[in-house]
């Protein structure tokens, strides 16, 4: 008897089972956004204790309902709000903070770093857009000073360091996130992050 | 006599597909892995506002999501034109973010729960009224960390 030959499968229509796939994935999976500012909300208490703070170590930022930023009683443009606060919070009007480099020692303004809190209320009808806007000048402001910082002691930057640390997989690795620990805190406890967040006051015109 | 045999005279030789399936397949597997799933059908719009001081949120499988936007077209006769949240498919109204929190907490591995931060993805048009209310709320079950979800860009323009 002859050998039969097995008869070659037919791979013709693969090309159309893979691009079914392909239209499939397309269709139902989205390209991830996921990034973001994080922030750690105050626990909820009924009456919050009022802290006693010296109000030249307080940068009130208010915004209102038109968007529009009241930065210590002056009006100030959303693209000026960052060097604002860098300046406010650098100021060391105490003069006793070594690593502040550009401090006007301003005596009407914050004392130290340490000391300084950001204030910010806003109005019932403030847009959420603005609001994140304020936000991300705010906190570029921190990540201004904290970046400089930690790249003049650990030549890493700060932004770097928070993330491997806060990173649930750093676990993984041995004595990593023992090592950055002090680092993160030391940097944190030399430009601590207050900002204060008002309850916004209704307003229904 | 001659050996070699003549090339057929006339036509183009039919290009060869025999490699579309590997580059369909290749497509294929770069979707598969840059892309995620859905989760859920949104029912507002949602077009988040711009920021770039942001960091990456870390894996899925610590975080929960609460949207919130104007009720999209299709759905404006039934749900009316002011700001609503939704959350994992369902409108409902803010005192839900309570409830909504612990059944994510009940649903993920306990030892994950200190990591798990609650994703806001707000419309950029939501009045602020509305985000105190869910902020109010999530401080009320101590759900602490969240992270204001944004798209990549400069917001100062």
């Amino acid at each position: 008897m002859a050998k039969r030959e097995a008869p070659e499968v037919n791979a013709g229509s693969m090309a159309d089972i893979a691009f079914l796939l392909l239209i499939f994935f397309l269709v139902t999976t989205t390209i991830g956004v996921d990034q973001g500012i994080n922030r750690l909300l105050p626990r909820y208490e009924e009456n919050p204790p009022v802290p006693p703070i010296n109000q030249r170590n307080i940068l009130p930022v208010l915004v209102n309902k038109d968007n529009q930023l009241l930065v210590n009683e002056q009006v100030v443009q959303l693209k000026d709000l960052r060097q604002t606060a860098i300046d406010f919070l650098e100021n060391n009007g105490e003069g006793n903070c070594n690593y502040c480099f550009t401090g006007k020692k301003n005596p009407s303004s914050s004392d130290h770093p340490d000391k300084a809190v950001i204030s910010l209320s806003n109005d019932g009808l403030t847009t959420y857009g603005m609001y994140i806007a304020v936000q991300n000048e705010l906190v570029a402001a921190y990540t201004f000073l904290r970046d400089r910082e930690a790249k003049r002691r650990y030549g890493v930057s700060f932004s770097e360091m928070e993330y491997v640390y806060n990173d649930p997989a750093s676990k993984a690795t041995e004595g990593l996130i023992e090592d950055l620990e002090p680092k993160v805190k030391k940097i944190q406890e030399m430009f601590p992050m207050r900002l204060s967040e008002a309850e916004p006051k209704k307003n229904f015109n | 006599m001659s050996k070699f045999k003549k090339k057929k005279s006339g036509g183009t030789p039919g290009i060869s597909t025999a490699s579309l399936p590997d580059i369909v397949f290749m497509l294929l597997f770069f979707f598969m892995t840059a892309t995620t799933m859905k989760d859920s059908d949104l029912k507002i719009e949602n077009k988040l506002p711009k920021a770039n001081q942001t960091a990456k949120l870390h894996k899925k499988q610590y975080v929960m999501y609460i949207y919130a936007g104007k009720p999209s077209e299709r759905y404006r006769n039934s749900l009316g034109g002011s700001d609503r949240v939704q959350m994992a498919d369902k409108i409902a109204p803010v005192s839900e973010v309570r409830n909504f929190v612990i059944n994510e907490r009940a649903s993920r591995n306990s030892e994950d729960e200190k990591y798990l931060t609650a994703s806001l993805k707000i419309d950029k048009n939501v009045k602020m009224g509305l985000v105190q209310d869910i902020k109010q709320e999530l401080r009320k079950v101590d759900q602490l960390k969240v992270n204001y979800t944004t798209s990549q860009g400069n917001p100062v323009e």
